[in-house]
């Protein structure tokens, strides 16, 4: 197969493209801010217990090392603070995981704050921990919700009896690991106050407007004090969705100081202060006859979170949609360890638990002897089966059959561990993916200049996702004008308020929001509208809306190591009208890499005594790399769906990495007749 | 338990000349101080990332006397006299590198933080080809000699398909290859 190339796909060239490929592009840490001091973070080494003392005095007498803040002499943050335990810091003595910041350093150079930093001695009184997740632990608890506000559990019929009953059993249990963000730009802000109060942040984020409100509330600031920009931000992939510790404390620290400061965190740092993907463990048990039809689908899924905070990832979540059966059971328990926060990583819920539902489909598809496609197509629920509601489009099957088609799928004998090339076994398999399309409430001005151009301003994000690019377009069709007449302003709290890029509800809520503001515009005939988008999404039609695709994967597994290598990956999605294939083919590529890296990879590791996270670096916890990405492409189907949003798009940010892990696993599967139900596929698990 | 007590380090400021961009500067420096954080703390050249500051990333990818190094690793005193090349020096005033052109069209980035170390690191790698050594330019090497550039949006088909596209049209190269790929 020849490969694709983006050059030559249709479509605009990245608007912000050439300052990113000359080093013009000014990240959060590069402003550039006179009389700017340092800032270093230091971190806890207990995983549990309280500060019991600092001695400051070597770092004081560094030179140019100008402030010590700990939880002794921070400036305090607002009350009500409790409610974002992660953010109220520098606030207590109280230790509730390793690597929680406990100090901050701040000197004229980094040198110095780093120097400083290291001669920070800090005394603990230190309590065992508690870091390791079990489906046994009695700290077993079922919460109200989980994320996104899902029920914790739901179902429908005796799944128990149906399962007794059942031809086909399969009943197998999944574990993914602790999985981290890390984007290439670590977290990082510069603070300054004015000397009327009011606070400038440039910070790295993957929404300025709802930061600067979470910001103003922690600190007790008006909200028309606080603003944020972040005009480029160097991927996040959640872990910016939210205001993180570094935020505060560079507006602290430069409020104690009364000079402008700057911080950004360490790469080690990132594995403990900005969240991470819970690791789950997840029971999986489907009923069904001898024709593959099922007839119970129990998921539940074990999971951790802090003492400080609950963060409940909705792993099943995606159960409720996939597939038809008339008894399920969907659940979610949770403990608290003494471990950092979780918190969203790139598709919270659906890549874990696609990983284990998908999974389980391949081990029925064997135990049915039938192909793990035409099971799918044989599962398909008319409607969605968690609620009943009609599905505003659903187009799994055609993504499906149209991989399979491109794949090759059709010549591939099902028979396991047969294949051999060399000292390689060969395999492939295929999975679904999905992920939901939503929208949030947002606002937009839309200007008609004199000279014929336009200008648009939004507070919205581009972490990377193609927003500034996608948004230009999104306004030049609504206008019917050429993009290059269209200036679009986005990343600046200071901007008409929007949603953040999350949930891969960007493009769809500021979409939204651009063109009510452009028809407006053309409406009115010039001059210029403002306009928010709170009565349409309010009165969006209650259906199922979800985009979903079909991951193929071919595998090669080394005899004697048992290493894996993924050959090719194919992506084919139903994801409503893409709006620049360009950026949306990379996009979705972007997430398939980081699903490979699930799959095989990435996996951090908690000292069971300590609690330290041992591997906190890329030498320890692998990415990938160019040499593991041989092959990947993505494409989709033509997907008309009115019932969206004025574009009729559906998010892409998260949706390729749904799928992914499980279409390599259960290639494995197929090359060397091994299932490997937890993740990553190390090598010693296929030896 | 006493407080630990660790011992500092003195602190010593040497000068040095460097050559950044092709232009000359002379420097009185912090022995400390990495040619990164020389040139992004000091120098305002922020187009140099830090990734991870321990070598692991390549976002800090600069041409240290024509070689592609990591910035991060190296400290500053330790190059006197060396002529550097930051992803701010590869365009010849608005005419840009034919790898930072190449980037845009096979949009080979998508937040663009490892972009400039990719781009500086593709550019030492195609100055270092040498059919003797590396046999036929393939994407296989690429993605090998491009390894130590981490890409977390995942941007490595179009980082590969965009250096290829350079490093094909280069003299010489394009017959050594017969049009690879
Ligand atoms: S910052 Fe130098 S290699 Fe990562
Ligand atoms: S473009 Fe974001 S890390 Fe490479």
């Amino acid at each position: 197969m020849t490969p694709v190339s983006a050059a030559t796909i249709d479509g605009l060239r990245r608007i912000e493209g050439r300052d990113k490929v000359t080093g013009a592009a000014r990240y959060a840490y590069e402003q550039q801010i006179e009389g700017v001091a340092t800032a270093v973070a230091v971190t806890s080494t207990i995983a549990k217990g309280r500060i019991h003392g600092f001695d400051a005095g070597e770092t004081l007498a560094h030179p140019r090392v100008l402030e010590v803040l700990t939880y002794e002499n921070a400036p305090r943050v607002a009350e009500d603070a409790d409610s974002e335990p992660e953010l109220a810091v520098l606030q207590t003595s109280a230790v509730a995981y390793h690597g929680q910041v406990v100090a901050l350093v701040i000197a004229e150079t980094l040198e110095a704050a780093r120097e400083g930093a290291r001669l920070l001695a800090v005394e603990y009184r230190e309590q065992t921990p508690d870091v390791e997740l079990s489906d046994s632990h009695p700290g077993l608890y079922k919460p109200d919700k989980v994320n996104a506000g899902f029920p914790t559990d739901e179902g429908t019929g005796d799944p128990d009896r149906a399962l007794e009953k059942a031809d086909l059993v399969v009943d197998a249990v999944y574990s993914t690991p602790n999985d981290h963000n890390q984007p290439m730009e670590p977290h990082a802000t510069v603070a300054t106050w004015s000397d009327d109060g009011h606070l400038t942040l440039y910070d790295s984020t993957q929404g300025a407007p709802m930061a600067a409100n979470s910001v103003s509330k922690i600190l007790g600031v008006d909200s028309g004090r606080v603003r944020i920009i972040s005009h480029h931000v160097g991927g996040g992939f959640g872990s910016k969705g939210t205001p993180r510790p570094n935020v505060i404390l560079a507006a602290l620290a430069a409020q104690a100081l009364g000079r402008p400061v700057k911080l950004a965190l360490t790469r080690q740092q990132l594995f403990t202060m900005v969240g991470y993907r819970t690791p789950t463990i997840q029971r999986v048990r489907l009923g069904a006859n001898a024709d593959g039809t099922l007839t119970a689908l129990v998921h539940e899924a074990f999971e951790q979170s802090s003492t400080i905070k609950e963060f409940a990832e909705q792993t099943t979540t995606c159960s409720r949609v996939m597939y038809a059966s008339p008894n399920r059971r969907t659940a979610h328990r949770l403990v608290r360890l003494d471990v950092p926060t979780p918190s969203w990583k790139r598709a919270p819920g659906e890549a874990p638990g696609m990983f284990a539902l998908e999974s389980a489909i391949d081990e029925l598809a064997v135990a049915a002897g039938m192909d793990p496609i035409a099971l799918r197509i044989a599962n398909e629920p008319d409607v969605e089966p968690e609620t009943g509601r009609r599905f505003s489009s659903r187009n799994l099957v055609a993504c499906l059959r149209e991989g399979a088609r491109q794949f090759g799928w059709d010549e591939r004998d099902p028979t396991p561990g047969v294949r051999r090339e060399g000292r390689f076994l060969v395999g492939s398999g295929v999975a679904a993916s999905t992920y939901p399309a939503r929208r949030q409430p947002s606002s937009a001005t839309a200007r008609a200049n004199d000279d014929g151009t336009y200008l648009v301003r939004i507070g919205a994000a581009d972490i990377g996702t193609g927003a500034r690019t996608a948004l230009t377009r999104i306004a030049a069709t609504a206008l019917d004008v050429d993009p290059s007449r269209v200036v679009v302003e986005i990343g600046d709290s200071a901007l008409p308020f929007a949603m953040l890029a999350g949930g891969s509800m960007g493009t769809a809520s500021w979409g939204s929001a651009v063109v009510k503001a452009c028809r407006a515009l053309v409406e009115q005939g010039g001059g210029e509208v403002e306009v928010d988008t709170k009565e349409e999404v309010a009165a969006d039609a209650d259906l199922a809306k979800h985009g979903f695709g079909a991951q193929f994967a071919q595998v090669r597994v080394d005899i004697d190591s048992g290493e894996t290598r993924v050959d090719r990956m194919l992506g084919v999605f139903a994801v409503g009208k893409v709006i620049e294939p360009r950026l949306a083919r990379s996009q979705l590529i972007g997430g398939m890499v980081m699903g490979l890296g699930m799959a095989l990879m990435e996996e951090a590791i908690l000292d069971p005594r300590t609690g330290a996270t041992v591997n906190h670096d890329f030498a320890g916890y692998h990415v990938p790399v160019n040499a593991d990405v041989t092959d990947v492409e993505a494409t989709w189907i033509e997907e008309e769906d009115a019932e969206l949003n004025p574009m009729g798009s559906k998010g892409i940010g998260e949706i390729g990495i749904t799928g992914a892990p499980a279409a390599i696993a259960n290639a494995v599967f197929h090359a060397t007749g091994r299932r490997v139900r937890d993740l990553p596929i190390r090598l010693d698990r296929l030896l | 338990m006493a407080l630990h007590h660790r011992e500092a380090a003195p602190v010593t400021q040497v000068e040095i000349d460097l050559t950044i961009n092709g232009e000359n500067h002379q420097l009185v420096v912090d022995t400390r101080i990495s040619l990164l954080d020389l040139l992004r703390e000091r120098l305002g050249l922020t187009g140099a990332k830090k990734g991870c500051d321990h070598g692991q990333c390549g976002a800090c990818t600069v041409l240290l006397d024509g070689r592609r190094a990591n910035a991060c690793l190296a400290l500053a005193v330790a190059h006197d006299g060396s002529e550097v090349t930051t992803i701010e020096g590869l365009a010849t005033g608005d005419q840009l590198h034919p790898l930072q052109e190449a980037f845009i069209e096979h949009d080979a980035f998508q937040c663009g933080y490892c972009t400039p170390g990719q781009i500086c690191s593709a550019a030492g790698f195609i100055d270092e080809l040498d059919e003797a050594v590396d046999g036929p330019l393939s994407d296989d090497l690429i993605r090998e000699r491009m390894s130590g550039n981490i890409c977390r949006c995942g941007a490595y088909p179009n980082i590969v398909s965009a250096i290829r596209e350079v490093a094909s049209a280069r003299s010489g190269a394009a017959e050594r290859v017969g049009g690879a790929a």
